[in-house]
């Protein structure tokens, strides 16, 4: 294999693959990059044998053929070429090592065979369907934060995307929680997805597509299966393994009797719940909601370091209710929330609450109360 | 012949004027005196009880009274504790069973009853607490007190206080103890050394440097043998060579330590003794008779160590959300594995879950002779096991739990055990 090609687009698409690889593997292969030149392009190709990204980028191919080199020496040898350098890589003879020259930079990499580097085995792909690449950003960004990690409930660690008939509309629908916090949020379903089968997209995968999709602005095609999942985002192809697991059945935990309905200003709830919680222990981040006709007071108190209390206006007018929330998961959902005003459907302290925008948009978020 | 007034540790008699003069109590005749400048100025003692266990079994046994007893046991044990007639052939604690055999050949083996002694260590820890709220227990037959400002209550010194509670402790409970009286924790756990058995020495503020500076530096607490050897090889093996030195040499050196073994080397030791030592963590572990490699066996063991936990944490009213696996290898490598941030249990089931996955990524066909499991980040019982949004199984587990609880204290630890622990061994069982 020899090719060249130039430096910013072998280190943007060298930045997509080389997260993938784990920085400390004992199987030496899966440290590794594979290249493989032919035609046009250069192809980069990186696993750790649940998630794969591939990338093709263009590139001046003067002899085909393909090896591996390690991913992170790779990428850091890149980086720190100068700006609008060329690259040449020239894996020529069987010597098992790659040589890479920029300028006057000569590296000599160990290499190792393009036939030892693992396949994921994706086999047939079974549905097909695409999305706007800012819905599934929608999608992803409004639940990851209450995906688990916590390895002995492993169907709890990642996003659950299923279809459902919701007022006789397909919609698509993402779902995650840990147990503590649980976020939902639909579409409605794309063309060809409505009879996709329910599955759970890994966080290391849901936070690779995260950041591939960041600016991108085309159509993303989503190919799966029961067991696997392929997500083409323009140059890049990435394909992961699905949880092999069954979501618990979420919808038993949204509550829909929540009688109390309390709405306040998003924004300022946001800040006065950041402030006040500044005080709180690393344990308990658990800050009091005191809720009176109209009036609400966030409170914290650290028998450490003291105690914090802020009032705002709410619009309130059910019974009195005290009730305590860790303010870390508060931040989150509130951070979520597209609306000024945020609204919150509570039972009793020791029920789960329901936050939601005012206007009732299509996300929606569970709550479980803390004791305070 | 101590010139000052003594007070005869057999009867209290306070001796003073002519009688100090007479080897024996005039009183009742016994040679045990106890005086010292200083004796009815200091108030940090050390209580240490005599060959605990072993004295305890004697207690229990008089026929062995008068044999050598070495508490221990299984075939390749150590020694527990050894009697004071068993130390005279050089039988030391945690000496390998069968070194100690070869050289008291005639010991008494007696295998070790925890459960008895605990008993009894709590017997002497309560009448600790009859002297002072200030009782920090080191193990479960060892405590420093903090004696001062107990006078007046006790219409004694502490000097005379301590007399008549290792008395006490001889009548009541038939076990004997040997104190160690001082004016910081430092020199009151040195002191309790000097004359055991049944002993009590004092050491004052007026002859601390003087006491310390031909001891070896590994008397002191922290520094253990590769410490030692550390300051061996800088020349500094005694006290006195420690005492002769810069603190700002020795911090230099050492650091942090090397203040802190400046001002001990001089017999200041400003730690309090604290009756609130916390619990950290709750654990329990086992040695096993032959070396384990085998998964089940192995996860086997770890079920009931769970379920020893798990029963403790019920008793302190306590959960915890950090479970720790160990294990020690034939070879003594010793191998931690650890999960934090669980919600707070107190769950056999839960407990086992976190330890069992921790056991099941670290086992690889290795030999080991220990496992243990532990729990720490220690809450209350209350935040324990309260569920989540999708916890399906708690409710049923805490239920389970509670009903399996409830049998065994009416029917005794035995009435009910989890099939697990057969495990497919069904033959040994039938």
């Amino acid at each position: 294999m020899k090719v060249t090609l130039e430096r910013a687009t072998l280190l943007k698409s060298l930045g997509h693959v080389h997260r993938v690889v784990e920085r400390r593997n004992t199987i030496p292969i899966l440290s590794n990059v594979l290249l493989h030149a032919q035609g046009r392009s250069l192809m980069l190709k990186a696993t750790d044998l649940d998630l794969e990204v591939l990338e093709t980028l263009p590139a001046d191919v003067q002899q085909g053929g393909g090896t591996t080199l390690p991913a992170h020496v790779l990428y850091d040898i890149v980086r720190k070429l100068p700006d609008g350098a060329q690259v040449s890589l020239d894996s020529a003879g069987d010597t098992g090592q790659l040589v890479l020259r920029s300028g006057r930079s000569r590296f000599a990499l160990q290499s190792l065979p393009e036939s030892d580097f693992p396949d994921l085995n994706v086999g047939d792909l079974s549905h097909h369907f695409s999305l706007a690449a800012g819905d599934l950003k929608k999608l992803i960004d409004k639940t990851q934060f209450a995906i688990s990690t916590e390895e002995t409930r492993y169907y709890l660690n990642g996003i659950y995307i299923h279809t459902l008939e919701v007022e006789g509309r397909a919609m698509l629908r993402a779902v995650a929680t840990d147990g503590h916090r649980l976020a939902r949020v639909e579409i409605v379903a794309p063309a060809g997805a409505a009879d996709m089968p329910g599955v759970i997209l890994p966080r290391k995968a849901v936070a690779e597509v995260q950041k591939l999709i960041e600016g991108l602005d085309k159509e993303v095609a989503v190919d799966m299966s029961t067991t696997k999942v392929r997500f083409t985002l323009g140059d890049v192809t990435l394909t992961s393994k699905l949880i092999d697991g069954t979501f618990p059945d979420y919808a038993r935990v949204i509550p829909n009797g929540n009688d109390k309905r309390l709405v306040v200003e998003r924004d300022s709830f946001a800040a006065a719940v950041d402030r006040v919680s500044t005080i709180s222990s690393e344990r308990g981040r658990a800050v009091k909601l005191s809720i009176v006709d109209g009036k609400l007071t966030l409170s914290v108190n650290n028998p450490d370091s003291g105690s914090a209390t802020e009032e705002l206006e709410v619009d309130y007018d059910a019974q009195p209710l005290d009730i305590g929330f860790n303010a870390r998961y508060l931040l989150d959902i509130t951070e979520q929330l597209d609306s000024d005003t945020a609204l919150l459907k509570l039972a009793d302290p020791g029920s789960p609450t329901l936050l939601q925008d005012r206007d009732g948009s299509a996300a929606l978020y569970v709550l479980m109360p803390m004791r305070v | 012949m101590p010139s000052t007034a003594y007070l005869c540790r057999d009867c209290l008699h306070e001796a003073a004027g002519e009688e100090v003069a007479a080897a024996r109590c005039p009183a009742c005749g016994s040679p045990r005196r106890l005086s010292h400048p200083e004796r009815d100025a200091l108030s940090i003692a050390h209580v240490d009880c005599d060959a605990f266990y072993a004295t305890v079994e004697k207690r229990d046994n008089p026929s062995l009274r008068d044999q050598p007893v070495i508490i221990g046991g299984g075939r390749r044990g150590v020694v527990a504790t050894a009697c004071y007639i068993a130390r005279t052939y050089g039988v030391k604690s945690a000496m390998p069973m069968f070194k100690a055999l070869k050289a008291c050949p005639q010991a008494v083996v007696v295998p070790p009853d925890m459960g008895k002694y605990a008993r009894v260590g709590r017997q002497v820890r309560a009448l600790m607490l009859e002297l002072t709220p200030l009782v920090e227990p080191l193990s479960i037959d060892e405590a420093f007190l903090d004696l001062a400002g107990t006078r007046r209550l006790h219409g004694a010194s502490p000097a005379v206080l301590l007399a008549r509670f290792s008395r006490r402790i001889e009548e009541e409970i038939g076990i004997t103890v040997s104190i160690g009286l001082s004016y910081c924790k430092f020199l009151a756990k040195l002191a309790s050394d000097l004359d055991k058995p049944r002993g009590f020495s004092i050491i004052g503020r007026a002859e601390a440097s003087a006491f310390l500076a031909d001891k070896p530096v590994g008397v002191i607490w922290g520094i253990g043998n590769v410490a030692q050897a550390r300051l061996a090889s800088d020349g500094i093996r005694l006290i006195s060579d420690l005492q002769r030195m810069d603190e700002a040499d020795l911090i230099r050196r050492y650091g942090p330590e090397g203040s802190r073994l400046w001002r001990l080397a001089r017999g200041l030791d400003a730690r309090r003794v604290s009756a609130a030592r916390e619990t950290k963590g709750i654990s329990a572990e086992t040695t096993f008779e032959a070396d384990i490699a085998d998964a089940e066996t192995l996860t086997r063991i770890l079920y009931g160590l769970c379920e020893r936990v798990s029963r403790r944490l019920k008793n302190q009213e306590l959960s915890g959300c950090g479970v720790t696996m160990k294990l020690k290898t034939s070879e003594f490598r010793l191998l931690t594995r650890s999960r934090s941030g669980l919600a707070p249990t107190q769950l056999t089931a839960r407990i086992f879950a976190a330890a069992r996955e921790l056991l099941t990524k670290a086992i690889d066909g290795t030999h080991y002779r220990l496992i243990g499991v532990g729990i720490s980040d220690l809450r209350p019982a209350d935040e324990a096991d309260r569920g989540d949004l999708v916890d399906e199984t708690v409710a049923r587990e805490k239920a389970t739990e509670a009903a399996v609880d409830r049998l065994r204290e009416r029917y005794g630890q035995d009435a009910i055990v989890s099939g697990l622990v057969f495990g497919s061994d069904r033959d040994r069982h039938r």
